[in-house]
């Protein structure tokens, strides 16, 4: 009770019908919460009918909770799609869903879901068998690297919803001023030398994080060359490819690149966001990044913190060549539909992601949301085009782009580059082999990671 | 040394006790304690123990939560393979330093604030008394992300702020490395937690009997003196007190790794390791184990706190 209220005289001179009105007042607000407790837990059950569907989404700008709204208006009553938020980084929702869905939580139906966990879940049997014909549909049109992160096994067991590559982005005027062509494929080489030669910065993420891996697969792939050299689902039975030729080749690559002295200051903790500031600044040269960096240039435009020069100096080109003879294999995101092996509507769900992954939704979600689509008709639409200019090389590098490697035992295999890989400027060939022999103790069970 | 406490009073029995048993009175008291104390009791039982038991019990299994069929008994090899890696070793090295380093700055500094605290105008103590528990009231997450962008290359001011130091300049990358890293993990620390040691402290000083002050004051005692030879040792066991729950803190510390470095850089500690091995691999085997070690380091402290520094907890409370 504050001061005023207890100084303020009774309104009708009864201290008793004060007290009444607050009971009942209280009261009345128990009421209510009770009534929203209530009402929350109880969503999906008989009174609404239709059932609700429970879609645990990773953070975006909104687009996710709107296509859901869309599809659960579009079902005509069928179903209600609802969202709940994940945590920002994949590794923890990755974390949340293995803890639950390993408790056979039913009120996950539907998870999107980071493509390189893909394999652990369906492994684990976490996620509801894809019918044919859903799987038939859902794959028609659809980018091979992103038909490829949505299969264990030769089997479908996710649906693609879009698709994430990394570009080689570089300022026009520093690679007009370095004599670099950027409409004929470049090599890291190149780009080293073209910053040293400019005094500019050349961004990567040498950060010990997710980017790491990405990094070192796309060179690796680049090479000609896989991470894991023969799958299985025994993980004795991995064999790594971490000691051949193409390893070595881009162990070197990421050498040379982080001790060019052109990749910027606090290159071992540099991530995605990092890359894009440095390329914001003045010094900007080059940069392999994901299509973000664009959107969140003219951002900062219309934002006032950036001059409209510099998004109009940006360039996009396929990712960099490890050798100047072989084409690039640029990194794969994105994010899979999955349906949860627990839901009580899986049959429901798979017609919602039908819904979800449409041609019209993907171009809704990569035009507002700036999350390319896995469908590649999507990239002739010309709204696509008019917000995205960087389309068709965006089509083109998912066309080429490289998953990372697909195994049950994702955490470790990536844990054991990051521990081994970074910093980058220490890494050598012999990295490889001690990437090699860590991993490879950690999947039999007999050390740490 | 001499040094100026109370004397022992000898404990005389009352004239009205019976001369063995116990009284009906109590007796009851006894009984009123257990059904005080009682409720509390069970759901400590529930909530601490029997999590401790099942993870000593998961620590004898090779079990990965993806792959509960193949779960298989191997008795203590999980302990084996973390005992032999150096993994452990060098997370259990870095959690001893920080452990170390915080938990000693911050008794010099708390027990200065202390002090300011014990001593400022009776008009001003409430303002000084919540100017330096704020620190302590930030969420320890919120306080790592605050100071992990104060460091930071991008977003940082440090930098700029101490530049004209020699070693420091604008790209100085903080966590790039290990000791530096370190540096900012336990400045973290020590900024947020000497308040806690501060305010044990504060009730410590309290207890020092004013009587023996004024006495050590007319035998001529300096500041300096009376500090050393009468404060300090009136206040031992509330310094135990505070130095053995900060040191269990400390020895515990996630949050500011988790957030600031991630592990990287050799900045592991015992925690994060268990964090990484039981929820970031799913290996709730290999994770448990590591959490029975950490458990045991734990317990292996208070032991040596209260039996080797002989720490009277109900000294400390007051009650002695």
């Amino acid at each position: 009770m504050s001061n005023e209220e207890r100084n303020a005289p009774p309104a009708d001179g009864s201290p008793h019908r004060r007290a009444r009105t607050r009971r009942t007042l209280g009261c009345s607000a128990a009421t209510l919460v009770l009534a929203s407790v209530l009402a929350a837990c109880g969503g999906g059950g008989a009174t609404s009918g239709a059932p609700v569907l429970n879609w645990y989404i990773n953070p975006d700008s909104g687009g996710q909770a709107e296509i859901a709204q869309r599809c659960s208006d579009a079902s005509n009553g069928a179903y209600t799609i609802e969202v709940s938020q994940l945590p920002r980084e994949s590794s923890a929702q990755r974390e949340q869903l293995v803890r639950r869905l390993a408790a056979n939580d039913t009120s996950i139906d539907l998870m999107s879901l980071d493509p390189p966990y893909i394999a652990e879940f369906a492994q684990a049997g976490f996620l509801a068998p894809v019918p044919q014909d859903v799987a038939q549909r859902v794959s028609e049109g659809v980018v091979q690297s992103s038909l490829d992160s949505a299969t264990w096994n030769d089997e479908l067991v996710a649906v693609p919803f879009w698709a994430n590559t990394q570009l080689l982005w570089y300022r026009k005027s520093v690679a007009e001023a370095a004599g670099l062509d950027m409409s004929q494929p470049v090599t890291w080489e190149q780009l080293v030398s073209a910053a040293q030669s400019q005094g500019k910065i050349l961004s990567a993420q040498g950060r010990r994080a997710e980017s790491l891996t990405v990094w070192l697969n796309a060179l690796i792939e680049s090479a000609g060359g896989s991470i894991i050299a023969k799958n299985s689902t025994n993980p004795d039975d991995i064999e790594l490819g971490l000691t051949t030729p193409a390893a070595d080749r881009a162990a070197t690559v990421m050498n040379t690149v982080a001790n060019s002295g052109v990749v910027g200051p606090a290159f071992s903790t540099s991530s995605e966001d990092t890359s894009a500031t440095e390329f914001e600044s003045a010094d900007g040269g080059f940069m392999v990044n994901w299509p973000f960096v664009y959107s969140r240039a003219l951002a900062a435009v219309e934002a006032g913190t950036l001059d409209a020069s510099v998004p109009q100096d940006y360039g996009w080109a396929l990712y960099p060549r490890v050798d100047a003879d072989k084409p690039s294999a640029p990194p794969f995101g994105g994010i899979d539909l999955a349906v949860s092996a627990f839901s009580r509507h899986a049959d429901l769900v798979y017609d919602a992601t039908e819904c979800i992954s449409s041609d019209e939704n993907q171009a809704y979600y990569m035009t507002t949301n700036g999350n390319p689509a896995s469908s590649a008709a999507v990239y002739d639409d010309p709204e696509v085009l008019k917000v995205f200019p960087m389309a068709p090389t965006i089509l083109e590098s998912l066309q080429a782009a490289a998953n990372r490697p697909q195994t049950p035992y994702y955490s470790e295999v990536s844990g054991g580059i990051q521990r081994e890989y970074h910093p980058p400027e220490s890494v050598t060939p012999a990295t490889g082999k001690r990437a090699q022999e860590l991993i490879s103790a950690v999947l039999r069970g007999d050390q740490l990671l | 040394m001499t040094q100026t406490t109370l004397p022992p009073r000898e404990k005389t029995q009352p004239v009205s006790a019976p001369p063995r048993g116990l009284s009906d009175r109590s007796r009851a008291e006894r009984r009123l304690g257990w059904l005080l104390a009682g409720p509390a009791f069970v759901v400590m039982l529930l909530v601490t123990a029997y999590p401790i038991l099942q993870a000593v019990y998961y620590s004898l299994f090779n079990y990965r939560l993806t792959d509960p069929g193949n779960r298989s008994f191997n008795g203590l090899s999980n302990y084996a393979v973390i005992l032999t890696d150096p993994v452990w070793w060098t997370a259990l090295g870095v959690t001893l330093f920080i452990t170390v380093v915080t938990v000693a700055v911050e008794l010099v500094l708390g027990f200065a604030l202390a002090l300011v605290m014990a001593k400022a105008l009776s008009s001003i103590r409430p303002v000084v008394r919540a100017a330096i528990l704020i620190p302590y009231a930030v969420i320890t997450v919120v306080s790592a992300f605050a100071w992990a962008f104060a460091f930071r290359v991008d977003t940082g001011f440090v930098n700029s702020w101490f530049a004209w130091l020699p070693g420091i300049s604008a790209d100085t990358d903080w966590f790039g490395g290990q000791w530096t890293s370190l540096a900012v993990i336990c400045l973290a620390e020590i900024w947020k937690t000497t308040p806690f040691i501060s305010l044990l402290l504060l009730a410590g000083l309290a207890q020092v009997p004013e009587v023996l002050q004024e006495a050590a004051k007319v035998d001529g005692a300096t500041w300096w003196q009376r500090m050393w030879r009468v404060t300090i040792p009136n206040m031992k066991a509330a310094i135990m007190v505070a130095l053995l729950f900060r040191t269990l803190d400390a020895f515990r510390i996630f949050d500011s790794i988790y957030i600031m470095t991630a592990g990287a850089n050799n900045t592991e500690t015992v925690s994060f390791l268990a964090y990484r091995q039981t929820i970031a691999r799913v290996e709730i085997g290999l994770g448990s184990a590591v959490s029975v070690l950490l458990f045991l380091c734990v317990v292996l402290i208070a032991f040596i706190f209260i039996k080797g520094f002989r720490v009277n907890l109900a000294q400390a409370r007051g009650e002695g």
